[in-house]
């Protein structure tokens, strides 16, 4: 009978909630930890690896070198420039989603996410055709001497493309699952608008606007394409950490790019960290 | 400190259904008024009113006889106590209590003070350090009274305060506020679905419908003469009947009951009675006698100290009532057995409501 089996089943679901036998459990465990060792794990291991093949001698001097110290600064410059700005953006577009209604709010938070489905080499290219000499604006600023593409500049707005949603999604998400009564309760106690953002927004908000931070501040050091479009790959100018990191590997200098790559995945293992961190800060007590 | 709503409409989308419409009602001063109906009556949208988080599009809000128009939340002396607590969770009880002493640059003295007081009030001295997460539900609700009392508020706004707890702390927490509102008299305007509660702590009632007011009144008026077939379902359950009017007098269930029919109700027209499921008394089947019917009982459920019974009049109507469990014992009613019930107790609405 139909009805026999799922009656039977139902203590064992209530209890545990699994039903699958043993060896189909190890079977579904180990493949999980063999896909993330071979995908994730091992190349991981591999750069550092490749990085110091040749001795940490040929590492340091890899990372020292005067055309890798002027990608880390780019890269730092970079980070420092759309970092803040994203975070800033995220906190105001939390605030506004969060406290007040407004037409084409859904929209926003549509147009948040578009740039994790737009091709970051799509994006470089609109700043190609918005700032390039041929471009839109090209004779403007031409005129004016101003250079965007193939410039600091270009990097920058590149990178702020691509990394606009992380801080936005992350503060919104914490936003939207704790609701604005709490704003409410303060403003009929009598708190201002200033009150409110800094002594029960932000310290509601601080946890999932750290880990938006990090996550920003790891894409924004480590994005490839649309900085590779409108870098120009001016030596000593306009190239950043991974873009370094493809050169030096695009001139058989495999231990030089690994070394560079292994500063991007040191990046990674610490915004991991700071994720667990704040996982465990978070969790309500 | 009264709170008076004068023809308060609010529409949230311009053309659509008003979310509230034309409500008009005094809350007086020093009294636990409450705001009773169904979920989406728009209850909760007149507090948000009165609290000035929501602008009405027409009518005025009044606070101790000042127009509140122009008056910003801040500054209405409003202290709102939510559903689900609103408690700051990255601030101890502690701070919580304080903030709105804290925001208005009360002196630090001052505020240890006040906060020491108000804890004492609702119990909780004990928890003074403790963070939100680490209480019950009771607890917070009522660290959550404490911090809207801290600021001395003209009026409080309660706001199903006891929704998110479970029967028993409910009950507990509603006679702690009936002791709280005793000893404070501050005007108080409560929101519930809960007619046990509102009848309860409420000394006067505004019960709503479909952003309309129902009726108001105090509570055992609106529960002894409801206008409305609605308002007496709603509030308290009601048994109803209809029969047509002739010469003045309806006669319900094949002559059993006749019941004098009030000015409105002309000649030919419905008359609708209502009679409540506790009001209705059962006995063993005798002489015809009036105002007694007789029926078949479909359906009998003990619910500990009371009895429900189904009831099949011969018309096919079906009537629900309540008698205390000892009663029904005495009398041996069975399911599918004939007994005679008293109607005796209908009335007929205040209002005409057959139109």
């Amino acid at each position: 009978m139909t009805f026999g089996e799922p009656l039977a089943t139902l203590p064992s679901l209530r209890h545990s909630g699994v039903t699958e036998p043993a060896p189909v459990r190890w079977l579904l465990v180990s493949a999980a930890a063999a896909f993330l060792g071979l995908f994730v794990l091992v190349p991981l291991l591999a750069v550092f690896a490749t990085a110091l093949r040749a001795g940490l001698g040929r590492y340091a001097g890899a990372i020292l070198h005067p055309d890798a110290r002027s990608a880390i600064r780019l890269t730092l410059l970079t980070a420092a420039i759309v970092v803040p700005v994203n975070a800033l953006f995220g906190i105001a577009a939390g605030w506004a989603i969060a406290n007040f209604r407004f037409r084409g709010k859904r929209l926003l938070i549509t147009f948040i996410d578009l740039p994790f489905s737009v091709s970051p080499v799509i994006a470089g290219l609109a700043l190609v055709l918005i700032f390039g000499r041929q471009g839109w604006l090209g004779g403007w600023l031409d005129a004016r001497q101003i250079r965007i593409v193939f410039a600091v500049p270009g990097v920058v707005l590149a990178t702020a493309f691509v990394t606009v949603p992380y801080v936005a999604r992350e503060v919104l998400a914490v936003v939207e699952a704790q609701g604005n009564d709490e704003e409410t309760a303060a403003l009929t106690l009598g708190a201002g608008g200033w009150q409110i953002l800094s002594r029960i927004t932000l310290p509601k908000m601080r946890w999932g606007l750290l880990y938006g931070i990090a996550l920003c501040n790891a894409r924004a050091m480590g994005e490839f394409g649309a900085v590779s479009v409108v870098s120009g790959h001016v030596r000593g100018e306009t190239i950043t950490l991974p873009l370094h990191a493809q050169i030096l590997y695009d001139q058989y200098d495999a231990v030089g790019a690994f070394a560079v790559a292994s500063l991007l995945a040191l990046l990674a293992l610490f915004t991991l960290v700071t994720k667990k961190y704040v996982e465990s800060r978070s969790r309500p007590a | 400190m009264s709170i008076v709503l004068q023809a308060v409409t609010k529409r949230f989308t311009s053309g659509g259904t008003p979310a509230v419409s034309g409500v008009s009602f005094e809350a007086p001063r020093g009294a636990i008024t409450a705001v009773l109906g169904p979920s989406g009556a728009g209850k909760s949208t007149v507090l948000r009113i009165v609290a000035g988080l929501e602008d009405p599009d027409t009518g005025r809000v009044l606070i101790d006889g000042e127009d509140c128009a122009s008056v910003p939340v801040q500054k209405r002396g409003v202290g709102l106590v939510f559903q689900h607590y609103a408690l700051f969770r990255h601030m101890t009880v502690r701070e919580n209590v304080a903030f709105g002493l804290s925001v208005r640059r009360v002196p630090r003295k001052e505020i240890a003070a006040r906060v020491a007081q108000l804890l004492q009030l609702v119990q909780l001295e004990q928890l003074a350090d403790r963070y939100p997460a680490q209480l019950s539900g009771g607890q917070r609700q009522r660290i959550a009274f404490a911090r809207a009392l801290a600021v001395r508020p003209r009026v409080l706004l309660l706001d199903e305060p006891f929704g998110a707890l479970d029967a028993a702390v409910r009950r507990e927490l509603r006679e702690w506020l009936e002791q709280l509102h005793a000893g404070m008299g501050v005007t108080t305007l409560l929101v519930t679905h809960d007619q046990e509660e509102a009848l309860e702590l409420a000394e006067h009632v505004v019960l709503m419908f479909d952003g309309r007011i129902a009726q108001s009144g105090p509570p055992e008026e609106v529960y002894d003469h409801p206008a409305s077939p609605a308002v007496a379902s709603f509030l308290g359950g009601a048994n109803l009947l209809t029969a047509p009017v002739f010469s003045g007098r309806a006669d319900f269930n094949f002559g059993a009951l006749a019941v004098a029919a009030p000015g409105w109700a002309r000649d030919g027209e419905l008359l609708q009675v209502f009679v409540r499921p506790h009001d209705l008394k059962l006995r063993r089947v005798r002489s015809v006698q009036h105002g007694l019917a007789v029926a078949r009982v479909e359906r009998l459920k003990r619910i500990g100290g009371y009895v429900r019974i189904s009831l099949a009049l011969p018309g096919g109507e079906m009537l629900t009532v309540e008698s205390p469990r000892a009663e029904i014992d005495e009398l041996g009613v069975a399911v599918g057995e004939p007994v005679q019930v008293d109607l005796r107790a209908a009335r007929p609405f205040t209002e005409n409501t057959t139109h």
